[in-house]
């Protein structure tokens, strides 16, 4: 039930005519523009990555039919669909807050979809109930939306777009309307289910750890275009925006390698444990860094900067200090180093990161 | 409607605390809003003072009350079905689709809620009318003649509440979620499937309110039925009609007639008023 096709199929599976999805999203708004290249192969768990306003609701409705694309192209197994209208895609989509119809019952909710598509009542019920089961939902068959919990409702809510039994699974934002702890659960169980789905998936998150656990492979989009694509473990290592960076926790620069020293555009030099040339990213953790409120003498981190604490925010036991200063970047310490170190906004430190902590790759 | 919050009994509980018009009403706003009150309750309290409460059952036994009564209901009823069946689909057109002069067709729509509703008989006459625009045809081809007919007391009470029931739909459909449409849509419905399983239901409840709302304007219709329709007994005859017929002749059934009225719109009031209170 789980992926049969391996990295090797999915690349050679992007062909003309291939099953799957090969898609280029245009859509012009006036100001704002979507151009996005999409391919995935069935089976495959493909994530849109992205910050809020990036465009990537838009794509999610251009590939459902519900915002028409200004141009490019949509093929899903071999079939054009840019001119297919939505209800003749076999499309299924699991919306942000679900759109659970409040009037019908769980059951007749995921037997809306087939019974539209040309099912008798009974038949229809009948494969909604099996589609509850297999959520676990079967005692919640009879009831309304409203009555579910948060975890239930996403659950109808992908058994009513699985029912019609799609060539291309589209999830917005699946696990944003959950509170955190039912969020654990339901990751866990979404993503148990998207394994087992043989089509194409295709889900947009802000959320890089939903986006990390469930998608097998990640399209970060900033302001309508992909700025970076590859393995979740890829991505995490290498990250190309500072966006991305954020969002895995690291400190990013970008410069010019010569050797083991990069000097960094209009900045200092971090000297890397990676011998590169040319143009590069340096990333580090913020874990990397060391502190300290005198300039030490005998360290042997070659990396020091002279820098100003721009605010503190605390992590769990962990306190993550924003710098300023020669080189912008974030710190973590344990609460009890900061209190020995005395740090308040404003106050002078010196940082230092060792080479073999950062990381440096071609740009 | 939905949580236990907005029941009339915690309605009734949070009016003090949220009117308080005792604390610093100044007088020049209060003494106006108390004659105004007056002015309104008052002929309504007269009607309930001399009502001939003696002679009432007979009044209203009467064979000339009956018949207006259910001539009335009926019309205002199928009235209220024509503007359902034409109403609720130009509502949607006017709430979910975008067409050139859209706000002209709108404005056209709600004319005949400020039109006075004589206008609007003569209006119909010269349409539907023996020699009308549309009527001449109707009654060569079909045999069809309107005006003077049961059928006019209808079309005469459908043009005049019509535009409540479309503005109340429309209305509840701007507030209602487009997205549940394209849900429906990507579950494979067409646009009207959509519309008819998962849109009708949703605004049932706006419906129903504009529906009443045009029934009891259907019922009260007085100057688009006597001048579309006449005022012949037993066939357009309405209530409204009988009231001020029977003021002429006999004041103690005119009176009669207007508590029957008056019980229905009290009637209707009380079956809206939860609507109100949780829409507003």
């Amino acid at each position: 039930m789980t992926d049969l096709t391996g990295t090797a199929g999915r690349a050679s599976a992007q062909k003309l005519g291939a099953p799957g999805l090969d898609a280029r999203l245009v859509v012009d708004r006036g100001a704002f523009r979507l151009d996005v290249a999409l391919t995935a192969a069935p089976g495959e768990v493909v994530a849109l990555l992205g910050p809020n306003g990036a465009g990537k609701t838009t794509a999610l409705r251009a590939l459902a039919g519900l915002t028409p694309l200004s141009d490019g192209h949509l093929r899903l197994d071999g079939t054009d669909l840019d001119r297919t209208p939505p209800e003749c895609r076999p499309v299924g989509v699991v919306f942000q807050d679900y759109l659970l119809f409040p009037h019908l019952s769980a059951l007749d909710n995921v037997a809306f979809g087939p019974r539209c598509r040309g099912a008798s009542k009974a038949d229809a019920r009948a494969d909604a109930a099996s589609w509850l089961e297999r959520m676990g939902l079967a005692e919640h068959a009879a009831a309304r939306p409203r009555r579910l919990s948060g975890g239930q409702a996403q659950r109808v809510a992908l058994a009513r777009a699985l029912a019609i039994r799609p060539r291309l699974l589209l999830l917005d934002e699946p696990l944003a309307a959950l509170d955190a702890r039912t969020r654990l659960e339901v990751r866990g169980r979404l993503r148990h289910h998207l394994a087992a789905f043989e089509a194409v998936a295709v889900l947009v998150t802000h959320d890089p750890l939903d986006a990390m656990v469930l998608a097998d492979r990640l399209v970060v989009v900033e302001d309508g275009a992909v700025v970076q694509e590859g393995v979740p473990a890829e991505i995490a290592r290498r990250p190309r925006t500072d966006y991305i960076a954020q969002l895995v926790g690291l400190n990013l620069y970008r410069g010019r390698a010569d050797g083991h020293t990069v000097r960094l555009e209009g900045g200092p030099s971090i000297t890397t444990a990676d011998a590169l040339s040319g143009p590069v990213c340096v990333a580090f953790p913020p874990g990397a860094v060391t502190l300290y409120r005198e300039r030490p003498l005998g360290s042997s981190a070659r990396n020091l900067w002279a820098c100003e604490v721009a605010g503190l925010e605390s992590h769990g036991d962990q306190l993550r200090v924003d710098l300023v200063g020669e080189l912008p970047l974030a710190a973590d310490l344990t609460t009890v180093a900061a209190a020995e170190l005395d740090l308040h906004p404003g106050a002078p430190v010196w940082a230092t990161v060792k080479a073999a902590q950062t990381h440096a790759y071609p740009a | 409607m939905t949580s236990t919050d907005s029941s009339p009994a915690a309605a009734r509980a949070d009016r003090p605390r949220r009117g308080h018009p005792s604390r610093g009403a100044p007088l020049p706003l209060l003494v106006p809003a108390l004659v105004g009150l007056a002015f309104l309750l008052l002929p309504l309290l007269a009607l309930l003072v001399r009502a001939p409460w003696r002679s009432l059952p007979s009044e209203l036994t009467s064979p000339e009350v009956w018949q207006a009564l259910r001539l009335s209901l009926v019309t205002a009823t199928l009235a209220t079905a024509v503007s359902l069946a034409l109403g609720v689909p130009l509502a949607w057109l006017l709430a979910r689709t975008d067409f050139p002069g859209r706000a002209l067709v709108r404005a056209l729509v709600t004319l005949p809620l400020v039109l006075p509703p004589v206008v609007g008989g003569v209006a119909l006459l010269l349409a539907l009318g023996r020699n009308g625009v549309v009527g001449q045809w109707l009654d060569a081809w079909f045999g069809i003649t309107l005006p003077f007919t049961t059928a006019g007391v209808v079309v005469a009470e459908a043009f005049v509440a019509m535009p409540f029931l479309v503005i109340s739909v429309e209305g509840t459909l701007r507030a209602a979620d487009p997205r549940f449409e394209e849900a429906a849509t990507t579950l494979g419905a067409s646009r009207f499937t959509a519309f008819r399983r998962v849109t009708l239901p949703l605004i049932a409840p706006g419906i129903a309110a504009g529906a009443v709302l045009a029934w009891a304007r259907a019922l009260g219709e007085f100057g688009a039925t006597i001048t579309f329709a006449g005022n012949f007994p037993g066939r357009t005859q309405t209530m409204p009609l009988a009231v001020y017929l029977a003021l002429q002749n006999d004041p103690a059934a005119a009176i009669a007639l207007s508590l029957v009225l008056l019980v229905v719109s009290v009637a209707v009031l009380a079956g809206l008023r939860d609507r109100w209170m949780t829409t507003s």
